[in-house]
């Protein structure tokens, strides 16, 4: 049986701030889960499935966040993929409601690397020493800049692919983030602006990078019925998908993303094509992360991402595919550096016709918010939701 | 933009892991030891006990140490730059790696190199890092 349709996203809510030194982690949380909760009309006790990720504090999955909101849920689940955790969760969680497992899902992001001092793409992280891949690639010095580094320099090898092309996806971000207030970087930059920005890791400039921000967001899932009972515009969830990409024991091509795998179950699922797609949510902790995303959704051909994004096609108003009109992860926020959630807001705003008015869609019924977790360069998870107005 | 010596950080304790100790013993007398299946015959990496294309046994072999880029990225905000890459084992696999000795700028995708074993600080273990050919 096909789960199309069996949840709806009834609350979502995206927190204001970009910088919380004087907020714990725990408490940006559970303020994500009041706004959303709020949102959607209902209150904390209706809340029985809870669904977090690795950002979420304490050492057992949802346990610390479950006992610090007093929730009393009767389903949880921590999958762990980085910043595509949350379109996962969308997944998860219409699984479990489709299965009566819960019939409220709560699912928060939150966190504070930029309070906390994190320069997040440029120094490596050591990660788990048991990890077995670590004592191979830690020495090696693999930041993330450079892990998408080196995506985006294949790409350019095999396709042809230019800085200027990539430069068109940051300089749309900032047409749209000139209108959110709450974004970090609202100047609109253009395509000289962006090649003309220190290299970070080449050969990726500054301003291919997503910003690094504090924050977070929430998301409330729930049985159609009961979404049919609140006030709130409908937005059904019709496609989900999740793949894993990595180096598979040395058969390495950096050329593509796991959405090429996450993407067409979430299609099937939907029963719709991308450009049925009105609005796009695409992952952005780096321009060339859109560039390969778009191709692997199947926006246009492989190796065609480089012409698909260039002269404002992805700008509201002036494009065929407005993406990321919050200013995305490139210039609004990208909360505890995962940027899955917000993109699940923005798509959802876009089809409750509230988003910007600026950037608004008009008639946007039919929406995509994809996400990835990890480095494109080891790596990582992708997962794609699919969401349509009713 | 020239290659500076950076120190090399290392974390774990690969003597205690049996799976992968002849490769950091192979390191340190300057042997690019790798995995091949001895069922599907194929040469992996990072090297592990049971093969990532079929679950067989495998055995270590010496590689040749010749490779070609696969890829690369200068970190030029590093103090020192460094270049990370992939290189293509004439073997088989592409593994993650970091340049040295070259002028970062002249590295081509497609470029022959040659490894080079480079120990590690806090007198850890020795590493495989990729040079010109």
């Amino acid at each position: 049986m096909s789960l199309r349709g069996a949840a709806y996203i009834a609350g979502a809510w995206e927190h204001p701030t970009r910088k919380a030194p004087d907020k714990s982690i725990a408490l940006l949380h559970a303020e994500c889960a009041r706004g959303a909760l709020a949102d959607a009309g209902l209150t904390k006790d209706d809340v029985d499935g809870y669904f977090c990720a690795g950002d979420a504090p304490g050492g057992l999955g949802p346990l610390s966040m479950v006992d610090y909101m007093n929730l009393k849920c009767r389903h949880v689940d921590s999958t762990d993929v980085g910043g595509s955790s949350y379109q996962v969760a969308v997944g998860h969680a219409m699984e479990a409601i489709a299965a009566g497992r819960c019939s409220v899902a709560l699912i928060t992001l939150s966190g504070r690397p930029r309070s906390e001092g994190q320069a997040t793409g440029t120094a490596p992280r050591p990660g788990n020493p048991a990890a077995p891949e670590m004592q191979f690639e830690f020495p090696y010095g693999p930041a993330t800049a450079n892990l998408y580094g080196m995506c985006a320099q294949r790409h350019m090898y095999e396709y042809g692919t230019t800085s200027e092309q990539l430069a068109w996806i940051k300089v749309a971000a900032s047409h749209h983030a000139q209108y959110n207030e709450h974004a970090m970087l609202r100047n609109v930059v253009t395509v000289e602006d962006v090649v003309s920005s220190p290299i970070v890791s080449t050969p990726l400039h500054r301003l291919d990078c997503c910003v690094i921000s504090d924050g977070g967001g929430a998301l409330i899932l729930t049985r159609p019925e009961i979404a049919k009972s609140l006030k709130r515009p409908l937005v059904k969830v019709i496609g989900v998908g999740e793949s894993p990409k990595h180096q598979a024991g040395g058969e390495i091509d950096l050329t593509f993303t796991a959405a090429r795998w996450s993407g067409p179950p979430a299609w099937e699922m939907a029963g719709i094509k991308p450009s049925d797609i009105k609005y796009a949510s695409i992952y952005d902790s780096f321009t060339i992360t859109v560039l390969m995303q778009l191709e692997d959704l199947g926006f246009c051909e492989k190796g065609q991402g480089g012409k698909f994004v260039s002269d404002g096609n992805l700008i509201s108003g002036v494009g065929k595919l407005p993406f990321n009109t919050d200013g995305g992860g490139l210039c609004s926020n990208h909360p505890a550096n995962r940027g899955g959630i917000t993109k699940i807001i923005e798509a959802v705003r876009q089809l409750r016709g509230e988003a910007h008015p600026k950037v608004q869609v008009p008639n946007c019924d039919l929406a995509i918010a994809h996400g990835t977790g990890g480095a494109l360069g080891t790596r990582h998870c992708g997962s794609t939701v699919i969401l349509e107005r009713e | 933009m020239a290659y500076v010596a950076r120190k090399i950080p290392f974390v774990g304790t690969p003597e205690t892991n049996p799976e992968t100790k002849p490769f950091f013993e192979g390191a340190a007398a300057g042997k690019l030891m790798v995995r091949r299946c001895t069922s599907c015959k194929k040469v992996h990496h990072y090297p592990r006990e049971l093969c990532p294309f079929c679950f067989s046994d495998c055995a270590w072999e010496q590689a040749s140490g010749k490779a070609k880029i696969y890829t690369i990225s200068i970190m030029e905000r590093a103090n020192p730059p460094y270049a990370i890459g992939y290189v293509t084992l004439a073997e088989g696999p592409s593994v993650l790696t970091n340049f040295v000795d070259c002028d970062f700028k002249a590295l081509k995708i497609g470029q022959d190199v040659t490894v080079k074993f480079i120990q590690t600080e806090g007198e850890g273990p020795s590493l495989p890092f990729f040079t010109p050919a």
